[in-house]
């Protein structure tokens, strides 16, 4: 991550929303998405693990589409609406999501929830009601060492029949 | 009791980790912190002639640059077992990724920066990076002199000896020679087992600060007591000098037992006088620690009427370059030799051996995930030559509840006949099965629970609520939540006036260490009985201030009791202090209830390993694909059984990993796949189709409730069950991980399209 033969770029101006919030830095070109939200704006629920775009902790969404923040640059969220794990409860209410994965026990030491949870965010936009089979296929770029996924699979499931189901009533 | 014991309570913690709150070591900001990067060694043996750090101090935002040279009024070697490892390397490197210097630097990019201006001037000196070179007579020695033993060995007489081993274990019972001659069948076969990275998600990451009363550390650790003590001994400070913290812990798996990387954090920040952080990448944590690679050979005989008679094992486990917790893994290997079986003589040999590659140590399930598989594909083995279906086999000489697994050990304290009966029928025992699919049962057992000793407080607030301070670390596996459901029940409180204080030495009293499956066990028994003890206080302070006998009180709903007259716990107190404030504190020890609780008469209890596996192995590609999967909790008693599950769905998938494709690769001592790009560790596309975890409770376990460990043993029973499911299709495995290369040479022998085993032939 740090420039060869030690030159530094010249400082940027960053501008963006995270979580709803404009957040303004002057930056260099080179940091790290991941870097700028866990340093600059203490939002330290996005983790490093592989650093090199396997594991998916790092997991935030970037207009509503999910990137690997450890391989993504500040500068490319510039204008664009970030969301981390933080932005997710709204108004101190948890996200369906978050209160499947807290019921169906999908959390054991958490390194890989935040990411886990926003990915599953993005799957159940595309696909609301999804299969079991379908949530496997979707969360294969998403890694936990500790659950054994079973439980995950299940709490994304539930999440979604509970949103639609919130949804319906809603209508 | 309110009753939370045995149910499904949600995590404690899951709120704090689903919202992104839960702090990590990582997450932690300090004033002052500074970025530590470590200067890495490029070759396996070398003899360091020159580290030049002089134009790495002079970069700007650089505050300290850490090399050998900063420790000479220190005796720089720690090690547990052994001590036998530098902080940084001093006059030589014994593998590829030692650290051979540290910056302390402002930012990430001027530590990196440092490390690239650091001219290390080295003179490569033959190395032995596998196991028959580090054996073979005349090797070059990885080290030299007498093994000094480390602070927590617990090993007995350590005794140097020869060449590279680190470490021997022996034990032998009955007469092998007559026994072997006494028994119809004998198989016999070599094995090997590949170094595996755990992969706890969060690398080893720590903080540490050098103050003027205190060394401050926040450490990703499973261990805080014994890392306090390493620190104390290597800087020469008293115990209570040493404060280690304990965040939230992204996943242990051993890779964080015992001691790391926070001897060199410490030293880092004690020349730098700032704190400094060193977060492992996870190329750096794979060189940190590993799963032992291990070679083995063993024997196995039974009687033509289907009794299993002897069993010869030698073990040669590769430990790395320093010993790390290589002889207990070779004692515990050695002890899951023999398996859970009757023998007439049996004889093990294991051998922790030294090679110049980074150093193995604890991974879930050591020496059990090592052994298992081996005993029981030759359980299997001699099933089939003696035309009985492997499960009778197992039926007829596994051991039965009370019967002795070592000799002066503790005595066997499951029903393992049971446990091997429900998982073979979970995978469609003796039902008819598709072409080339295969199934298998593996059984086996885990010496648990390490040295037995653990202490807990509870602290009965004003407002009637309670603080439990317990040194157990959180890792995942949910100690927190498991320990606010005794407390709840133990004291007549609900969960939410109970609180779990984080592992911090300062604050927490002595834990041994969380691993080896004890936790629930033992620090849960420290929380019991501390909650006994708040308990009885509470009930002599009413038995005063009403007059009644203690027959006539009774604890629950956070008062205690006489007919309909209660006294709430804030009552009490402000009865007993004379004041509104003022605590009640209770306390709670275990420890060992015979002898030293030295390794050798435990274990606390024999954890269970048993599992069933069918399989579909595709006869054009060698593909395996697990249809169905099934393990057994065996855990006396589930204080919590959605925890339990957890557990052991985590273990399974492990498992599966270590049989079908995990393995670190290293040629010359260099890890060739250091990166999870090259590395593949099991994700939703590699589930079976099918998993099912039976808890068993049979309320036969030490702990609180007859609770007993759980959440290791289907990572040395997933194996074992999986090579038995590739046999039933007449496909010898010899060799983890089964790969599809290894399953298409082992093609050639693969027999008809359905396997015999399931049902008797
Ligand atoms: S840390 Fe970014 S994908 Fe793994
Ligand atoms: S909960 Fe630990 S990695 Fe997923």
């Amino acid at each position: 991550m740090a420039p060869q033969g030690g030159e530094v770029a010249p400082r940027r101006e960053l501008a963006l929303i995270v979580n709803g919030r404009p957040a303004v830095a002057r930056i260099e070109p080179r940091e790290l998405l991941l870097d700028f939200l866990r340093n600059r704006l203490g939002l330290t629920g996005a983790k490093r693990s592989c650093d090199v775009q396997v594991c998916g902790a790092c997991t935030v969404l970037v207009d509503d589409r999910p990137v690997s923040a450890c391989c993504f640059l500040a500068y490319e969220a510039r204008g664009r609406q970030v969301t981390t794990i933080e932005g997710l409860a709204e108004a101190g209410h948890l996200h369906p999501l978050q209160e499947a994965f807290i019921e169906h026990g999908a959390i054991q030491c958490g390194f890989c929830t935040p990411g886990m949870i926003l990915t599953a965010l993005t799957l159940l936009r595309e696909v609301p009601t999804p299969s079991p089979d379908q949530v496997r296929t979707y969360l294969k770029g998403s890694l936990c060492r500790c659950t054994g996924y079973w439980k995950i699979i299940d709490a994304v499931v539930d999440a979604g029949r509970r949103m639609a189901r919130a949804e319906a009533a809603r209508r | 009791m309110s009753g939370v014991v045995g149910t499904a309570m949600r995590r404690v913690d899951a709120a704090e980790k689903a919202t992104g709150a839960a702090r990590f070591t990582g997450d932690l900001a300090l004033p002052g912190l500074l970025c530590g990067k470590v200067l890495r060694s490029p070759f396996p043996h070398a003899r360091l002639v020159r580290v030049d750090t002089s134009a790495a101090e002079r970069m700007p935002g650089v505050r300290a640059v850490l090399t050998g040279g900063d420790l000479a009024d220190l005796d720089p070697y720690y090690g547990h077992a052994i001590k036998d490892r530098p902080i940084v390397a001093l006059e030589r490197v014994r593998f590829i990724g030692e650290p051979v210097a540290a910056v302390a630097a402002d930012d990430e990019a001027a530590a990196e920066e440092a490390l690239r201006a650091i001219t290390v001037e080295y003179e490569e000196l033959p190395a032995v990076t596998v196991l028959g070179e580090a054996l073979a007579a005349g090797a070059p020695r990885v080290h030299e002199g007498p093994l000094r033993p480390g602070l927590f060995h617990g090993l007995g007489d350590l005794r140097r000896e020869e060449g590279n081993i680190c470490y021997h274990y022996h034990f032998a019972r009955g007469d092998l020679e007559s026994a072997f001659a006494a028994s119809d069948v004998v198989v016999e076969g070599e094995y090997t087992f590949p170094a595996v990275y755990q992969y706890a998600m969060e690398p080893h990451t720590v903080i540490a600060q050098w103050g003027e009363s205190e060394i401050t550390v926040w450490a990703s650790c499973q261990h805080p007591y014994l890392v306090r003590a390493e620190l104390a001994d290597l800087f020469r400070v008293p115990l209570s000098a040493v404060r280690v913290i304990v965040p939230y812990v992204g996943g242990g798996f051993g890779s964080k037992s015992y001691t790391k990387m926070e001897p060199l954090t410490v030293a880092l920040a004690r020349k730098a006088r700032r704190p400094v952080r060193i977060a492992n990448s996870i190329e750096e944590a794979m060189v940190t620690t590993r799963r032992h690679n291990m070679r083995c050979w063993m024997r196995t005989g039974a009687t033509r009427d289907g009794a299993v008679v002897a069993r010869q094992c030698r073990i040669w486990l590769d430990t790395g370059a320093y010993a790390d917790n290589g002889p207990r893994v070779a004692a515990t290997a050695g002890d899951a030799a023999p398996g859970a079986y009757r023998w007439r003589a049996v004889g093990v040999d294991a051998w922790a051996v030294y090679t110049h590659t980074p150093p193995a140590g604890s991974y879930r399930a050591f020496g059990a995930a090592h052994m298992a598989w081996i005993g029981e594909s030759q359980i299997d083995a001699l099933a089939r030559r003696v035309g009985l279906d492997p499960l009778e086999f197992r039926r007829r000489n596994l051991l039965r509840p009370g019967e002795e697994v070592r000799p002066g050990g503790k005595p066997l304290d499951a029903d393992l006949v049971g446990d091997v009966t429900k998982v073979a029928a979970a995978v469609g025992w003796g039902t008819p099965k598709p072409p080339f699919v295969g199934r298998g049962v593996g059984v086996g057992l885990l010496a648990a629970g390490a040295q037995p000793v653990s202490t807990a407080v509870l602290r009965l607030q004003a407002d009637g609520t309670v603080v439990l301070l317990v040194s157990t670390t959180e890792l995942g596996q949910g100690a927190r939540t498991a320990f606010t459901q005794i407390v709840a029940d133990e004291l007549g409180v609900p969960p939410s006036r109970v609180r779990v204080a984080g592992a911090d030495t300062q604050v927490t009293p002595f834990d041994r260490s969380t691993g080896a499956s004890r936790s629930t066990t033992l620090a849960g028994t420290a929380v019991q009985r501390a909650s006994a003890d708040l308990r009885g206080q509470l009930l002599e302070i009413a038995k005063r201030v009403w007059g009644l006998p203690l027959s006539a009180l009774t604890v629950r709903d956070g008062a205690v009791w006489h007919e309909t007259d209660a006294l709430p716990f804030p009552e009490l107190l402000a009865r007993h202090f004379g004041m509104v404030g003022g605590e009640l504190i209770g306390r709670g020890e275990v420890r060992p209830e015979r002898g030293s609780g030295s390794y050798a008469e435990g274990p606390v209890f024999w954890e269970v390993c048993v599992g069933g596996a069918e399989v579909h192995v595709s006869p054009e590609t060698g593909q395996i694909r697990v249809r169905r999967l099934a393990s057994v909790a065996d855990v006396g008693k589930a204080i919590n059984p959605q925890l339990v599950e957890a557990q052991d769905e985590g273990a399974s998938l492990q498992g599966l990993g270590n049989t079908l494709f995990e393995e670190m690769i290293f040629e010359n001592g260099q890890l060739m796949n250091g990166s999870l790009l090259d590395y593949h560790v099991p994700t939703t596309a590699d589930l079976p189709d099918a998993f099912h975890t039976i808890i068993v409770e049979n309320g036969d376990g030490p702990g609180p409730y007859g609770a007993k460990g759980v959440g290791e043993g289907a990572l040395a029973a997933v194996p074992a069950a999986i090579v038995n499911a590739l046999a039933d299709l007449g496909l010898e495995i010899r060799d983890l991980p089964v790969t599809p290369e290894r399953v298409l040479r082992c093609l050639g022998v693969l027999g008809a399209p359905a396997g015999t085993g399931g049902a008797a032939p």
